[in-house]
């Protein structure tokens, strides 16, 4: 059921073999979705599969979007109960929908509230035990009001992703984050959505279609992986494109043409 | 062209002449920039321990990737850094750039790891990025570490000039890189830069400090840049795998040499080619179907040679149009415009007359006008 239909996805982002070792371990995705076509449901499909009861996986939810409910009753139709895995050490939800850094007062900068969000992520990957601490997974949703949190200063939080990557590289962990293309297309370079595709191995695109809405087809979705990883000692780049559809318990992916 | 650069790195500054320094030049469309700079990298560094090289060492200035993930491709190309007598030292911006793991620890309940510095000898972490007097100081102090002092060189690789301008001013960068080509210890510098993150002004300004600019550029331009066709869906997995390396260098007698090549991105790294000929570009472009949509050689003769109706041939002769009613071959019309005579008889005809009276044989068609002109009505 679920398994078979998000297939595609799974296999873009090297999902589909192996749950242990993690395959997104030391690597960064970065989600761009639009208002037409919500990417959201990478993102969940993303935390399911890293809460798979087969691994030993630990999750690290930033939530700037929506509040623990939210995620709780979405991830529930997809077959996940987020309650038991919070209560499980395997979930860590940190609820910043009122992070706020403050505006550049005297003696306390802006980047404060960033500064200290990266140092409670430190501390929760150092306190996890030793098996665990190998295959954590950092979920941002979304960098767009992570923005607006630090006061549109778009420089802060890339000081703050950068820090996020060290992460990765120190402690192997996957960071996935999800971002809005359409809030900068408006502005002459989108500098900060450049970063991002920059610093991203896998960048995921979640677009309408060329051709209009539809009913049978929500959008599609454009998976590049930038396979650089120099601990495998290979480099393949691979690239996929196919369509989705969003159902109410589950994502359909499938080739172009290929569906009703 | 690539061993050329890396040649010109190599072999240094000439008596009483600036450093010679590269810019590495990429964009989204192409983004390859990074591939490039690990190839020069470590051709650089194997020119040097090799002792080939005017520069004694070398400093690589990593603020995009860990100094462990440098010791891993430079190894997994043949190039023990450990064991290097040495030779290579890396500065560390990317592990604590800003500092923020001390302010932590200043504000209590925070132990930093730092597994980086204690697992090579050979990282040096420096933590204050946005001073760019603190960062060329930190770097000179290196490379003198590794050379000793007076007419000892070493060279420079700065994995991302992005990151500095993110931290100071276009002017403070520009004002380290260009300290550094004058530096007389510094044998040659190159440095990345992801061109479609800075306003052109501020490319310009590495361009005119760098007296070598390689530059790359997706193979084939999708159209609008938009994703939404397939076609543009192959272009861009063409463009994933392949891209134009441009590069442009400044001579000291002031010429500029520029030459193209193809990168190719492959498993082990990359790749460069001559560039193909246009009808190969143009092979990827067709779309795939399952019946031809090109023509081969003798067909584009036969076309060649085909005479359109109604078109002059430009040999004096008008044409000769089969009507339908009679064969070519006995009958012959001619049209004989004559100001005086009104009449012509046509002998050679089998039977038929054709008498013609023109209205306007005092008037010289004007060629501007007539749309007709180039037919044979």
């Amino acid at each position: 059921m679920n398994q078979r239909s998000s297939n595609l996805l799974d296999e873009a982002l090297g999902l589909d073999q192996t749950i242990e070792p993690w395959p997104l371990r030391g690597r960064i995705v970065a989600i761009e979705d639009q208002v037409e076509t919500s990417g959201s449901f990478v993102l969940h499909h993303i935390l399911k599969r890293s809460l798979s009861p087969n691994s030993s996986n630990v999750s690290i939810f930033i939530a700037l979007s929506q509040p623990f409910s939210h995620y709780d009753r979405v991830l529930r139709k997809l077959g996940c109960n987020l309650v038991t895995q919070r209560d499980n050490n395997r979930l860590f939800f940190f609820d910043m929908l009122m992070l706020q850094c403050p505006g550049g007062d005297e003696g306390i900068s802006p980047e404060c509230g960033l500064i200290a969000l990266y140092g409670k992520i430190y501390k929760t990957i150092v306190a996890l035990p030793e098996v665990s601490s190998k295959n954590v997974t950092i979920i941002i949703d979304d960098l767009s009001l992570m923005e607006v949190a630090a006061n549109g200063s778009s420089d802060y939080v890339l000081d703050f992703l950068h820090y996020c990557r060290t992460l990765t590289t120190e402690f192997d962990c996957s960071l996935i984050t999800l971002n809005h293309e359409d809030i900068y297309s408006s502005a002459d370079r989108p500098t900060f959505l450049l970063q991002m595709e920059y610093l991203a191995d896998i960048l995921i695109k979640a677009e309408p279609l060329a051709t209009g809405l539809a009913s049978d087809v929500h959008g599609q979705l454009t998976v590049l992986n930038k396979g650089m990883n120099y601990r495998q000692g290979s480099s393949r780049n691979k690239i996929s494109n196919f369509h989705f559809k969003v159902k109410e318990n589950v994502v359909e992916c499938f080739y172009p043409g290929s569906q009703g | 062209m690539a061993e050329s650069i890396c040649r010109a790195l190599r072999d240094g500054a000439l008596e009483g002449e600036h450093a010679p320094a590269l810019t590495i030049k990429d964009s989204m469309a192409s983004p390859f920039g990074f591939h490039v700079f690990s190839h020069v990298l470590s051709q650089l560094s194997s020119f040097i321990l090799a002792g080939k090289s005017q520069s004694g060492g070398l400093v690589v200035v990593s603020f995009s990737r860990s100094p462990s993930f440098y010791l891993e491709m430079l190894k997994n190309k043949g190039i023990d850094v450990v064991s290097s007598d040495k030779r290579i030292q890396i500065l560390d911006c990317y592990s604590d750039p800003l500092g923020w793991k001390d302010r932590l620890i200043e504000a209590g309940n925070f132990t930093a790891l730092s597994r980086e510095a204690s697992n090579s000898s050979t990282a040096n972490v420096f933590k204050d990025v946005k001073h760019m007097d603190k960062l060329y100081n930190s770097i000179i102090e290196l490379g003198r570490g590794l050379v000793g002092g007076g007419k000892n060189q070493f060279s420079v690789a700065i994995d991302s000039v992005d990151e500095m301008l993110r931290h100071a001013s276009t002017s403070s960068v520009a004002g380290l890189l260009s300290n550094f080509r004058s530096h007389d210890q510094v044998s040659s510098i190159f440095w990345l830069v992801h061109s479609d993150l800075h306003e052109a002004r501020v490319a310009a300004v590495l361009e005119y400090l760098s007296s070598m600019v390689t530059s790359l550029e997706p193979l084939h331009q999708p159209a609008n840049g938009q994703r939404g066709d397939l076609e543009n869906f192959s272009l861009i997995e063409h463009n994933f795998k392949k891209g134009k390396f441009h590069v442009r260098i400044k001579r000291r007698n002031g010429r500029v040499r520029v030459m193209s090549e193809e990168v190719h991105i492959e498993q082990s790294g990359i790749s460069f080619a001559s560039l193909s000929s246009e009808g190969a570009i143009n092979q990827g472009l067709v779309p795939k179907v399952q019946f031809s949509l090109e023509l081969s050689e003798k067909e584009r003769i036969d076309r060649a040679n085909v005479v359109l109706p109604f078109e002059h041939q430009g040999n004096g002769k008008s044409i000769q149009i089969y009507d339908g009613r009679r064969s070519l071959a006995d009958s012959k019309h001619e049209r004989q415009v004559s100001a005086t005579e009104k009449m012509q008889t046509n002998e050679d005809s089998g039977g038929g007359e054709i008498i013609y009276f023109r209205d306007s044989d005092d008037e010289m068609p004007d060629s501007d006008e007539d749309p007709d002109d180039d037919l044979d009505i």
